[in-house]
């Protein structure tokens, strides 16, 4: 394998992370203030699927990311109404919102099967894009690729330099000892469940306007839960999100490349690989109780109301 | 009150506070002055969380006004309550595990911190009150005692002029009690009034200058408990005298039921505590007690004895079976009971009715047969339990949740007993239990080991311990002191034995 | 403003009250959005929930999809008592499909109906008993969420069909589409009601209602999971047997998707081919839920989960409405219980805004 073929399929890699970057980091916030909400893949297909529309009807792009993350919002806003609110069973919500968002996504976008798109294009910045190999694989991206580092840092920022990410991740480990100092857990909860639906939509946009511009029924593919499975495998910090994104972008890409290689396997199986990756990376982080101990937001999950505590 | 005396610091007047199932405050009057170290006496229940969280302003009273120095105050939030300069201590600390101290301390802080500066004011204060503590460590690194300090010292970093302490007791030795005295006694001198809640006579009369006693969500009186006898205010308190217990002058001691033979066990939980070479027997027909503070193992102790978490064949016997392997159900067939500290949530299902909860242990009796309920059976059992340990509940229909601790407590304790214990481990016996329900189990227990039952407690309540124990041992840092006669010791020495190791550990890694 | 206060003991009336008020609020809202799809609602709503049933034909449809999403309900409602989480039916219905398909074309013409028939079923439930066993496995040798291995699962028992149906197993008489070869005869369900397509398969949603009735209501293990779904720590105190419950929680859903799958394919479908299923799998979770985990609510709701499907179709022919407006139903119907369900717990109760306070 020479140089070029090498760093165009780190290049591809990068590609396919990046969808799972934005909603893993967005429900890794989520889940930093004890909410767990197992909607991902709802929300980032409703993201997918609106901007695809916006950006079919109104050409767009920059729309199309804006109306995907609004999307992906509103979804998260109907799951915190129901679990911060009303107080129901966070799994069972998250659920619904799939099942819901998948139903949601094919019924509206239905009329846009067959619609082309002209996709977000690579940037290029003068220079820098055209020097060799760290042009391709720095400097050739579409801007959401961008986005995703800046979102990365400022998450990073967010929640381990900010007195906002200090107090979230009180709320994440004792609302009750945050509501007896005076913050409102349920408040932080919500912008929490907002931000972490707003970025699945911009996962979901990503992949519609980006990564491959169509629209397909189910097209999120599972991304929404391999992005959950993350969150777990990074053991709740932001920069490992990063780490097992990129591995599995390589996971993914790597299907389309062995066949290249001439090696003899049904293509069936080497679509398995990305969901056999995320069950393997499970097991493997789930194994130590006591690191998932440390590490987990200590409230994940728990309903959690004023009246009762 | 005349024009130019110094308003009171707090006054209360007419403070109503409803739930849906209880009054918690009926028409409370108080009033603190500047520098007096006040009492809040009552029993569990009385409505003292309740009115210190008014107070404080994490709960909005229904009627009735608050004066601060003078003035009509609306108390609408905890950020309110420390801007006016209230502090509060919380019974169940309101820490955050993960984060450090200096993390901690700044979210009760209002204004962005800058963390530097903010961890050197804490270390200057912490040192001024003789409450040494380092801003960079975890919070769950922490021993109980360490994490109240921080608490405290949260508190005084905002200069207040009240400060609210929950039951800050219960959770220290005798012995850091008293330091904890001394430290108050000082912030009262500076001018500092303190709020002091309890539901310990003795302490009381010791430290404060006033106490307000409540009753059943009303106020019913006021009085300077130095000037009053423990059996007054008990009075006041409970509406009756203390009990006092029936026990044997002689108790035949039989041969060893449980015994723990050099049980070690690392902890899996980064915030739990590892068992360093546990040793301990108990024999028929006697009481033993396991004194400490709460966090140096006893919560690990008691998953390896009830069979919760298993470990090594010998490391525990049943009547003289290696039993360290089995689990709780396992122990359970060789005769073991155990009354966990969580009621709700471990010792019964809260959602489901006494009936159902009878099964939960006692499934592998007659219960349940070939693997099917017989409901008929459970019923009888239930209703015979009720009656007998004097449960008040809405019948065995009732769901476990709508007991009261009390009683809770009494029928798990009565479920126990019914199915026929040989040794039985009771954790807490007696709390967030009423007076009158602590007595009637601390008698029962003792009525069981006179009828040759082997019976383990684990309190953190000293004057429990002593008072129903034949013997006593203390868990410091994982470490089990060995058992001794409680006519051969004091109160004193368990003391100085619960700070034991935990202390000297922290104060040779602050040394270094 | 309103304002949600703790009830002193759960409501019993909303339990039973509450999925018919999410069903009338999913009504409310679906003629909402008909309306603004253009379409007058009554006539929406006829298309929708009376045509498709108005006849024998269509009543026999209402039977064959409520059965499989009813078996699949009761055998995961054994595990969600427990807060065991499998959501990966639809993956173990598929794995089932194979396994009974499987035998089928292995012994192609080779004997009974009598024999054939019943080795499929066996081979349905052990291939979806053998799929939920992997999360089985990982969660109680690794403590891995049976929640994410259960779904992945889904993904990987399609790709799985997929592979059969394109290469070992395609129909070579079958001009290149992947689909295995018809069923002979004899591995085909026989038909039980004049004039509609419900099969025998039915039988099996009957037994397993029956079974699920009995042990839920008697059995010592049910209990034991109900303690352990309600209060994990109080079910560690009793010393009830954690894995094991874990293994019967994920065994019974992947044999009853199993099932499912094998009645499937040996019924209407006749040969393996994808889809195998329209979401029965998922849309079974909504059933389990809808109808509180309890056998009779289960069939009440499977009934309605049916009607959803059906409604979509016709809403399809009817009034050119994408069929996948059932999804948007089932989710919608989901979610408005989850929400109606808090006044179990809770009432509703008007506060003047003076004294309500920032809570």
């Amino acid at each position: 394998m020479d140089m070029n073929t090498l760093v165009l399929i780190l290049a591809a890699t990068v590609a396919a992370a990046i969808p799972l970057i934005f909603a893993a980091l967005g429900e890794l916030v989520v889940e930093k203030s004890g909410v767990l909400n197992l909607g991902v893949e709802g929300m980032m297909v409703v993201g997918a699927v609106f901007a695809f529309m916006t950006a079919a009807e109104t050409g767009q792009l920059w729309l199309a990311v804006i109306v995907g993350a609004l999307a992906g919002a509103g979804m998260a806003l109907m799951f915190g109404f129901i679990t911060l609110s009303l107080m129901a069973n966070q799994v069972a919500t998250g659920l619904a919102l799939t099942i819901f968002g998948i139903g949601l996504s094919a019924f509206i976008g239905q009329g846009y099967t067959s619609v082309a798109l002209d996709g977000l294009k690579e940037i290029s910045i003068p220079v820098l894009s055209s020097l060799p190999i760290v042009g391709k694989l720095l400097f050739s991206y579409n801007i959401l690729v961008y986005l995703a580092v800046v979102a990365f840092v400022g998450i990073w920022w967010f929640l381990y330099k900010s007195r906002a990410g200090l107090i979230l991740r009180a709320v994440g480990e004792s609302p009750s000892s945050a509501h007896a100092l005076g913050y409102r857990v349920i408040r932080v909860r919500y912008l929490a469940v907002l931000f972490g639906g707003a970025m699945a939509g911009v996962g979901g946009a990503y992949l519609s306007i980006a990564y491959t511009p169509l629209w397909a029924e189910g097209m999120t593919a599972g991304r929404g839960w391999i992005a959950l499975a993350l969150v777990v495998f990074a053991t709740w910090r932001p920069g490992r999100v990063l780490i097992g994104a990129l591995l599995f972008g390589g996971v993914t890409i790597a299907q389309f490349h062995v066949q290249g290689l001439g090696v003899e396997i049904p293509s069936q199986f080497l679509s398995m690989l990305p969901y056999l990756a995320t069950i393997i990376v499970l097991v493997l982080i789930s194994r130590d109780a006591g690191v998932i101990r440390l590490n987990a937001p200590a409230s994940l999950g728990q309903p959690w109301h004023n009246e009762l505590h | 009150m005349s024009l130019n005396a110094v308003p009171p610091r707090l006054e209360l007047r007419g403070i109503t506070k409803r739930y849906p199932s209880v009054v918690a405050n009926q028409a409370i009057d108080l009033v603190v002055q500047p520098g007096e170290i006040h009492a809040l006496l009552g029993e569990n229940g009385a409505g003292k969380s309740t009115l210190m969280k008014i107070v404080y302003g994490v709960v909005k009273p229904d009627t009735g006004s608050i004066f601060w120095n003078g003035q009509a105050v609306q108390i609408r939030s905890p950020a309110q309550a420390r801007a006016l300069g209230i502090g509060m201590v919380f019974q169940h600390f309101s820490l955050f595990d993960t984060l450090t101290v200096a993390q901690n301390i700044a979210l009760a802080l209002d204004q962005k911190q800058d963390m530097q500066a903010l961890s050197a004011r804490i270390t200057e204060v912490s040192n001024r009150y003789g409450l040494p503590l380092e801003p960079d460590r975890l919070v769950h690194l922490l021993s109980v005692g360490e994490r109240q300090r921080v608490e405290i010292v949260r508190c005084l970093l905002q200069e207040p002029q009240l400060l609210i302490m929950d039951e800050p007791t219960s959770v220290l030795t005798p012995q850091a009690v008293r330091k904890l005295f001394e430290t108050l006694r000082r912030l009262a001198a500076e001018g500092c009034s303190i709020l002091y809640i309890s539901h310990k006579l003795d302490e009381i009369r010791e430290l404060c200058h006033t106490a307000t006693v409540l009753r059943g969500g009303k106020v019913t009186g006021t009085a300077n408990p130095q000037l009053e006898s423990s059996k007054s205010l008990a009075e006041l308190m409970i509406g009756k005298e203390l009990p006092a217990y029936q026990r044997a002058s002689t108790r035949a001691v039989g041969e060893p039921r449980l015994v723990i033979n050099e049980l070690s066990r690392a902890t899996t939980d980064p915030f739990g505590t590892s068992l360093e070479q546990v040793q301990l027997s108990v024999h028929a027909g006697e009481i033993v007690g396991i004194a400490g503070v709460s966090g140096n193992g006893q919560q690990e102790l008691l998953y390896a004895l009830s069979g919760e978490q298993p470990g090594q064949r010998a490391e525990v016997l049943i009547k003289g079976q290696e039993a360290g392997q089995l689990d709780a159900a396992g122990r359970r067939s060789l005769g073991l009971r155990f009354v966990p500290e969580e009621r709700l949530g471990r010792g019964a299902v809260p959602e489901m009715s006494l009936e159902l909860n009878a099964l939960l242990t006692g499934y592998s009796s007659s219960l349940a047969q070939k693997g099917w309920i017989q409901y008929a059976k459970i019923r009888e059992f239930s209703k015979a339990c009720i009656e007998r340990f004097n449960v008040k509940a809405a019948g065995s229909q009732a769901a476990a949740k709508s007991l009261s601790g009390g009683n809770v407590q009494k029928y798990i304790v009565g479920r126990e007993l019914m199915l026929n214990p040989e040794v039985l481990v009771i954790a807490q016996p007696t709390w967030g239990v009423d007076v009158g329900a602590a007595s009637f189990i601390r008698q029962t227990l003792l009525d069981l080991s006179q009828s040759g039952v082997a019976v383990l407690v684990i309190s953190e309540e000293l004057d429990e311990l002593f008072e129903i124990c034949d013997r006593i041992a203390v868990m410091a840092g994982g470490q089990l002191s060995a058992a001794k006669p409680v006519v051969e010791t004091s109160i004193e020495e368990i003391g100085l034995l619960m700070g034991g190791t935990h202390a000297n550990h922290a104060s040779q890694q602050r040394a270094a | 403003m309103l304002r949600l206060e703790p009830r002193p003991a759960p409501s019993r009336l909303m339990v039973y009250l509450s999925p018919l008020l999410a069903m009338a609020l999913m009504l409310v809202v679906g003629m909402v959005v008909f309306t603004i799809l253009g379409q007058p609602p009554l006539k929406a709503f006829h298309a929708f929930f009376i045509e498709p049933i108005n006849d024998w034909y269509g009543f026999g449809e209402l039977l064959i999809k409520s059965s499989p999403l009813a078996l699949i309900a009761l055998g995961l409602a054994v595990g969600f008592r427990a807060n065991i989480w499998n959501i990966g039916a639809e993956g173990q219905l598929i794995m089932g499909a194979i396994a009974a398909g499987g035998v089928a074309l292995w012994l192609y013409e080779t004997t009974s109906a009598w024999i054939l028939l019943p080795l499929m079923f066996i081979a349905g439930a052990l291939g979806g008993m053998f799929w939920a066993s992997i999360p089985a496995f990982l969660r109680t040798r690794f403590n891995t969420s049976e929640i994410l291995v259960s779904l992945m699962l889904v993904y990987v028992a399609n790709l799985v069909l997929s592979w059969l149906i394109h290469g070992p197993w395609r129909d070579p008489d079958g001009y290149g589409f992947p689909q295995s070869k018809l069923f002979e005869s004899s591995a085909i369900l026989p038909i039980m009601l004049e004039g509609t397509r419900v099969h025998a398969g039915i039988f099996i949603t009957v037994l397993a209602l029956l079974a699920a009735g009995i042990f839920f209501r008697w059995s010592l293990i049910a209990f034991q999971m109900r303690v352990a779904g309600l209060a994990p720590k109080a079910a560690l105190y009793a010393g009830f047997k954690q894995k094991k419950m874990v293994w019967l929680g994920l065994l019974a859903g992947g044999a009853a998707a199993g099932l499912a799958g094998t009645a499937e394919v040996a019924g209407p479908i006749g040969q393996l081919l994808i889809p195998i299923s329209p979401g029965y799998g998922f849309a079974a979770i909504i059933v389990a839920f809808v109808g509180r985990l309890h056998p009779v609510g289960i069939v009440l709701a499977s009934l309605l989960m049916a009607l959803l499907y059906l409604g979509g179709e016709s809403a399809q022919m009817q009034l050119a409405l994408p069929a996948a407006v059932s999804g948007v139903f089932q989710g919608m119907l989901l979610f408005f219980l989850l929400a109606t369900d808090v006044l179990i717990q809770f009432k509703l109760r008007w506060v003047p805004k003076a004294s309500a306070g920032a809570v």
